[in-house]
């Protein structure tokens, strides 16, 4: 955990709306986990004035620019672009200068090994997915189930599929994959049966409906949760989320930053529909 | 620079606050460095003039519903509520934490009542390791009828006359800036008792998402902080100065040196880092490092020197 200024290596459109950026970070293929997440922030700049959050989608060397240098260290985050604060992401280039406070949060827990994973990404929910895939793969079966609005929301599948996972496209309009919602697919999945474990990152209503298909069939549930929060440390408590057992007299609120982002299900109050602003990170703002 | 003998001097950065010696003007403001322990993996807390805790009660408090923070224009509004441990607890897991480190902890608390406030300040009173208290006095009196003891300046003189009888720590009151005339409650707490005051706690403000055409706060007021409050904050801290005679902490908008020094020259004693410890957790160090240096290049060899130094 340290906040590092450095540079962007590249920024790219990879579908409409959505761009990948790669930042220099030296020691975060070390140290980041799967399901981590940084605070990035535009250099010196008061507006935006916070910084944003960011699921790390994966870590890497890549050449460097003469041969007798040492590769140099990235990661890529994923974002699409929605208000104030990434459209001036948008507009950065290579060399540009950029702070990045992290690995932030605790990651997933990859349970038990040769039972299946079944992971399940709304939009740009997929991206703590990939590396948490690239863990899994090393020692189970993988499914994802990827869905979107149209097929613009449909992004890195291949590369999921270049790692062995099996695919499950579905979007809301039919422009590719199955028509209708990922949750199709997944309750069909769990009624076959058999151990697994399922890990879903997307818009809140989303993972409400997994929730209740994985407590339905008994089937232990990893969430990742997005939130509003300013520091990215566990001192605002800005992003903090409702607790098991959470009821007006014996409160429990957990940081989305610090206890979180990735939940164990059952460690969370799923009574009534959360009123936190999950499903809309502060890429929105 | 000032060179002496081919020696560089270092500016001499202490402070004195209501008798607590400082080693520089720098601290965050309550409610923006946790308990300090989240802040300790990113910032040398020996580094810093004075550690300000989270705002304590008498019983933990849960904090409001979600969301409780949205960003403005240069700033943020927040809603959190004062979720916090309660003192006790406090005391006894956050507190030990903080006796490591060579730095005055001054510890924030507030009440929804007078007994309540008075509690609090006399069960830290026996508490070694904390050098000061920080009264928050903008909190609503649930008493009576939810009108903010901050506001009115005979409430204030009652809360913190009564808090004063019970601890024999320097007492800080906080002031808000949601008020006619600082000066009149600046004035009161100084009258009650307080031996220092800091200001300004958050401005109250409001942002509406136009979509969905709902507050952006589920609270839907909130108290605005950051770089947009700062003349603001600069002007109140200003005027305070004029009308007492005791030691001022000024706050609101810190994010450099330069922002530091305007409440230094207008007369703050040293002054506070809020949201800018959220946009960079390393933030008072760069500030530190930044005041230093100012001083160098100034030829300024005590920040004594600077405070209250206001050209008019």
């Amino acid at each position: 955990m340290k906040n590092l200024k450095t540079v962007v290596l590249s920024n790219q459109e990879i579908s409409p709306g959505y761009y990948r950026m790669r930042i220099l970070a030296p020691d975060y293929t070390r140290l980041a986990k799967a399901g981590q997440f940084i605070m990035f922030r535009v250099q010196r700049s008061l507006l935006p004035l916070l910084r944003r959050p960011f699921g790390i989608f994966r870590t890497g060397f890549m050449p460097a620019d003469c041969e007798t240098m040492p590769p140099k260290e990235f990661i890529e985050i994923i974002y699409k672009v929605v208000g104030g604060g990434t459209e001036i992401m948008r507009e950065l280039h290579h060399g540009d200068s950029v702070e990045i406070l992290g690995p932030l949060g605790n990651g997933f827990e990859f349970g038990e090994p040769g039972e299946e994973k079944v992971l399940v990404g709304g939009g740009i929910g997929l991206v703590p997915l990939y590396m948490l895939a690239e863990k899994l793969v090393e020692e189970s079966r993988v499914r994802l189930y990827m869905g979107g609005r149209t097929r613009d929301d449909i992004i890195t599948v291949t590369e999921f599929e270049r790692l062995g996972v099996r695919t499950h496209v579905s979007t809301e309009d039919g422009s590719v994959g199955d028509t209708g919602l990922v949750t199709v697919g997944l309750e069909k999945k769990l009624q076959e049966g058999g151990k697994m474990t399922v890990y879903a990152c997307g818009p809140m209503p989303m993972i409400e409906a997994v929730e209740k298909i994985c407590r339905r069939y008994g089937v232990p549930l990893q969430v990742s949760l997005e939130a509003l929060m300013a520091c990215g440390v566990g001192a605002c408590l800005g992003c903090v989320v409702k607790g098991a057992g959470h009821s007006d007299s014996t409160p429990s609120y957990l940081c989305t930053c610090k206890v979180g982002p990735v939940f164990d299900a059952k460690k969370l109050d799923w009574g009534n529909s959360p009123e936190q602003s999950v499903g809309n990170c502060g890429g929105c703002q | 620079m000032i060179k002496r003998k081919d020696k560089i001097i270092r500016p001499k950065m202490e402070v004195e606050i209501a008798g607590i010696k400082l080693r520089n003007p720098i601290m965050p403001a309550s409610g923006t460095f946790g308990y300090g322990e989240e802040f300790a993996p990113y910032l040398d807390l020996n580094s810093l003039g004075a550690i300000v805790t989270k705002g304590l009660s008498l019983n933990a408090k849960a904090g409001n519903r979600t969301p409780r923070i949205c960003e403005t224009v240069s700033g943020m509004l927040n809603a959190i509520g004062l979720q916090n441990v309660g003192v006790d607890v406090f005391i006894k897991h956050k507190m030990p934490f903080l006796e490591q480190f060579d730095t005055p902890v001054i510890v924030n608390f507030f009440g929804n009542t007078q007994d309540e406030y008075a509690e609090v300040a006399a069960r830290l009173d026996g508490v070694p390791g904390v050098a000061a208290l920080e009264m928050n006095i903008s909190c609503p009196n649930v008493k009576h009828g939810g009108i903010v003891f901050g506001t009115d300046p005979k409430a204030i003189h009652e809360v913190v006359s009564q808090v004063r009888k019970k601890t024999s720590k320097p007492l800080i009151v906080k002031l808000t800036p949601n008020v006619t005339d600082i000066q009149v409650t600046a004035r009161a707490a100084e009258e009650a008792g307080a031996d220092a005051l800091s200001l300004i706690n958050t401005l109250t403000g409001m942002a509406v998402d136009v979509k969905t055409r709902k507050p952006r706060l589920a609270n839907t007021i909130g108290g605005l902080s950051g770089p947009a409050i700062r003349p603001v904050a600069v002007r109140l801290v200003h005027q305070v100065v004029q009308a007492v005679s005791v030691p001022v902490i000024g706050m609101g908008g810190i994010t450099r040196a330069v922002d530091a020094l305007e409440f230094l020259i207008v007369g703050a004693k040293a002054v506070q880092v809020g949201t800018a410890n959220f946009v960079d957790p390393t933030a008072m160090s760069t500030i530190l490092d930044e005041l230093e240096e100012f001083c160098l290049t100034e030829g300024i060899e005590d920040i004594n020197d600077i405070i209250g130094s206001l050209v008019v």
